[in-house]
């Protein structure tokens, strides 16, 4: 078979597929719709751990990390340890919080301004707040400090709000986890909803099939518009998952941006980009042409002419 | 041309259509195939375009045994031979057009030769102008003709017609045997199975003929030895 002739007859499978769609309009719509809403539900899913992540990145770098010094290390002991802390791997930069600095804050913002009065001295130690290089800013890299700071003989202790990150971290593990698993059950539902489909053009057509059959067509000619029907539908669903979460975005970009700008962050909501699109449509046609081949190869075997 | 030695059918309902049929069609030639119904007719067509296969013995056609076909090859295969039946099995939802275009279109043919010769082939059963008609708007014999046209449109060199003139009156099915015996006549080989022996004996022609799946007449053995041996 020439190129040309091969072109020729994937032309007349694809628009004989769109033709038989665009005849039952409801039908089409239908199966598409749900097809859609499968495909959108795994893909708003993982839209949203991105999102979560992206925004998380914003509130790590807000992380800091206290080093309270022994009462017995002085300001000038303190400043020097500052100048040494700055050179550790990951910092990004340090400032030195006196004792008096520190009481200072105590009164303003503690409200015990009177009971403070009362201590016959400043019982605060010296200071370091450090904050660390955005890339440090995980878990695990936030450990790796706190634990190379804890070793200092000055140090009495380094406070650090690990833990919400960390069980921020392994939140959007299980999600992510969530992700897959929603992909794998609504993928299979995608290929159930097209396989079934299918199977009933092809009883619908079976007439059709055993006259081709009859004249000489082979299993790959009557299987190729039905192909083209599931990757149709696949290619359809997907893009309507779009549609849809475009819609969703846009609708809760404001609120997400204003909550967002409550915590201080510029976060604002981002639709799905450039792999994630990519992933959606590929893998909505590629859904549409599994579930149609396996529904066409199980159907079609059994369709054979008898004159 | 078509080559039948020593050939049984059994259903599997157990029911013996076929036994040990022997005979040879030649090129060109215009044979039918006659006898009652259930005689056998039928499963002989069909043992030719592979829509049986035998239990016993060999079917040849074009100088090849088909018995070890594989699958895949059948259509291919199914494109040497046109076929025509008494219910004409035409598409109900498409115009005469696509009907006769078919087989064409399964072959890979270029659209402006799918045009031409589909066109060449209504020419020929006296249809044109009709292209744009569904099936259920001509008449019975008009139907039959369409399903002429298909079997002829890819210019095979066998076409094997099962009863097509079962549900015509005596002039139409003169008419569409006079065609067939026109397709003879440019040297394709024409297997027509029927039990009307009115339109038969219009033709000076071969008439095997089968009785309970048998052949009792009509037969040309082109291995004497194995007469002469049974």
């Amino acid at each position: 078979m020439t190129p040309a002739t091969l072109v020729t007859r994937h032309t007349q499978a694809l628009l004989g597929a769109l033709g038989r769609l665009v005849r039952a309009p409801l039908a089409t719509v239908l199966t598409l719709l749900v097809i859609g809403l499968a495909l959108a539900l795994p893909a708003a899913l993982g839209m949203l751990v991105r999102n979560a992540q992206s925004a998380t990145g914003g509130f790590a770098r807000a992380v800091d990390m206290s080093i309270y010094l022994r009462s017995s290390v002085p300001l000038a002991r303190a400043r020097q340890l500052a100048v040494e802390a700055r050179a550790v791997h990951g910092v990004a930069s340090v400032q030195v919080i006196s004792a008096a600095e520190g009481l200072r804050q105590l009164r303003k913002y503690s409200g015990f301004g009177a009971a403070l009065d009362a201590l016959p001295s400043n019982p605060l130690p010296n200071v370091l707040r450090v904050v660390p290089q955005p890339r440090s800013s995980g878990a695990a890299a936030l450990e790796r400090l706190q634990r190379t700071f804890a070793r200092w003989p000055e140090v009495r202790m380094v406070q650090l709000d690990a833990q919400w990150v960390m069980r921020f971290d392994a939140m959007l593990a299980v999600l992510h986890r969530l992700v897959s698993i929603a992909a794998i059950l609504f993928g299979a539902g995608v290929l159930a909803v097209i396989g079934n489909t299918i199977r009933l053009e092809i009883l619908n057509r079976r007439a059709e099939i055993e006259v081709t059959k009859l004249v000489g067509g082979s299993n790959a000619f009557v299987r190729r518009p039905f192909l083209y029907t599931g990757m149709i539908y696949g290619l359809g669903g997907a893009l309507l998952a779009w549609l849809v979460l475009e819609g969703a975005v846009l609708d809760l970009r404001a609120p997400v941006a204003h909550l967002a700008q409550l915590y201080g962050s510029a976060f604002t909501l981002n639709g799905l980009e450039g792999r994630e699109l990519v992933a959606l449509f590929g893998g909505g046609m590629a859904l549409g042409w599994l579930g149609a081949w396996i529904s066409a190869r199980r159907h079609l075997r059994g369709i054979e002419p008898r004159a | 041309m078509i080559q039948f030695e020593r050939v049984s059918k059994r259903y599997p309902n157990g029911r013996e259509a076929l036994t040990n049929v022997d005979f040879f069609v030649g090129r060109g030639e215009l044979a039918f195939i006659t006898g009652r119904s259930g005689a056998g007719k039928s499963t002989l067509l069909k043992l030719i375009a592979l829509l049986e296969r035998p239990s016993r013995g060999t079917v040849s056609v074009n100088g090849h045994s088909i018995g070890g076909l594989h699958a895949r090859h059948i259509p291919a295969f199914r494109r040497q031979i046109g076929m025509v039946f008494q219910d004409h099995k035409l598409l109900a939802d498409r115009p005469v057009f696509d009907n006769v275009a078919l087989p064409l279109v399964v072959a890979g043919a270029p659209l402006k030769e799918i045009d031409k010769r589909v066109r060449a082939a209504l020419d020929q059963v006296g249809l044109l102008g009709k292209e744009r008609m569904l099936p259920v708007e001509l008449s019975v014999g008009e139907q039959q003709r369409v399903g002429i046209a298909r079997a002829i449109v890819g210019k095979p060199p066998i076409i094997v017609a099962d009863e097509p003139t079962g549900n015509l009156d005596p002039d139409l099915a003169l008419e569409v045997m006079r065609l067939f015996k026109r397709f003879s006549e440019v040297g394709v080989t024409v297997l027509v199975a029927t039990h009307d022996l009115h339109v038969v004996r219009e033709f000076v022609s071969r008439e095997i003929t089968l009785s309970g799946g048998q052949l009792t007449g009509g037969g040309v053995d082109p291995l004497p030895s194995l007469v002469a041996s049974r």
